[in-house]
């Protein structure tokens, strides 16, 4: 039992999140196959859209992963093969966006709800502290002093 | 100033609810095409009917707005759609056809089976044509203008409830542009 046990861990360890790009798509030139599987798993499936092209099986991934390596055997830079794409469908196919003009919100809005939330939660919290106690008067000075001398349980 | 600092998170709220709300009735896989306002790319296919000349990127200067539909006899909603084409090209809307990732005898049966609404219809059987503007899936409807430019892009099944409310009278818009 023990030795099925570690056997599982094992395979368990050794298995890896399985990439749908099939043998037959991978360029001979590992240099230039990891470059091309590198840039797929930034890029958007835009049929199945919360996928990367590297994770998904639909037939549109699958051509698109195939157009990557094409643009990049042809002696594209990365860039130029993310741009080229880009023009197809739009900056959607990103994963993660470029920083631009209309994509601000975008990477500043949470923290624009941050900052009013916080200067929010500041100002009621000073609203709320109470007001400071002000120094006692010569009669509770007294009475004060006159419990702390006495032993008197009241 | 105490009073707007409840107010102001509640309407915040409020406001969020119903951008949720609003966001709920839209179709995630309805994007605007990255070829609004630009011309089509150029291309050339190959016929689906035999002897015919396929369909190229050139064929969209008439003078006229047209709608370029992406099709494929594999296609679900591509039937639901194909009344629809028929009785638009019988109130003489042009629309040219794409028939996308299948060979040009699957779309030529059809055509022949369910009716040709299309003025030129091209063969796009890698797919490639397509993708070179942006198609994601079948089908697909582009609205063209007189110039040949990209105006709008439908994903899905056009239903007359599209075509009445929002296609039509882009066409319509678009014929009086000079």
């Amino acid at each position: 039992m023990r030795r099925f046990l570690s056997l599982a861990l094992a395979f368990a360890l050794v298995a890896g999140p399985a990439a749908a790009v099939n043998p037959d798509e991978q360029l001979p030139d590992p240099a230039l196959e990891a470059r091309a599987h590198k840039l797929s798993k930034e890029l958007r499936c835009v049929v199945c859209q919360n996928q990367s092209i590297d994770d998904s099986d639909a037939a549109l991934a699958r051509d698109l992963r195939i157009i990557l390596r094409e643009r990049i055997s042809a002696g594209d830079t990365d860039a130029q093969a993310v741009d080229y794409l880009v023009a197809r469908y739009g900056s959607f196919v990103q994963l993660k966006p470029p920083m631009r003009l209309d994509t601000l919100a975008l990477w500043f809005g949470p923290l624009a709800v941050l900052l009013v939330g916080g200067i929010g939660a500041v100002v009621y919290m000073r609203g709320r502290s109470p007001a400071k106690a002000g120094a006692l008067t010569a009669e509770e000075e007294a009475e004060l002093a006159e419990m702390l001398d006495s032993d008197e349980v009241r | 100033m105490r009073r707007l600092l409840f107010v102001l998170p509640v309407l915040g709220f409020v406001i969020l609810l119903g951008v949720f709300f609003a966001g709920l009735g839209r179709d995630p896989r309805a994007l605007p095409s990255a070829f609004i306002g630009k011309p089509l790319p150029p291309f050339t296919t190959a016929p689906v009917r035999p002897g015919d000349t396929g369909l190229s990127n050139t064929d969209f200067d008439r003078g006229e707005p047209v709608l370029l539909n992406v099709f494929a006899s594999w296609c679900g909603p591509c039937r639901v759609e194909h009344p629809v084409l028929m009785r638009l090209r019988q109130q003489g809307v042009a629309i040219h056809g794409l028939d996308w990732k299948e060979d040009a005898p699957a779309g030529l049966k059809w055509l022949t089976e369910h009716g040709d609404p299309y003025i030129r219809v091209g063969n796009d059987e890698t797919g490639r044509t397509g993708i070179e503007f942006g198609v994601a899936g079948v089908p697909e409807t582009f609205v063209i203008d007189k110039k040949g430019k990209v105006r709008y892009r439908h994903v899905g099944a056009l239903t007359p409830d599209d075509w009445e409310q929002k296609i039509g009278p882009l066409m319509e818009q678009l014929r009086k542009e000079s």
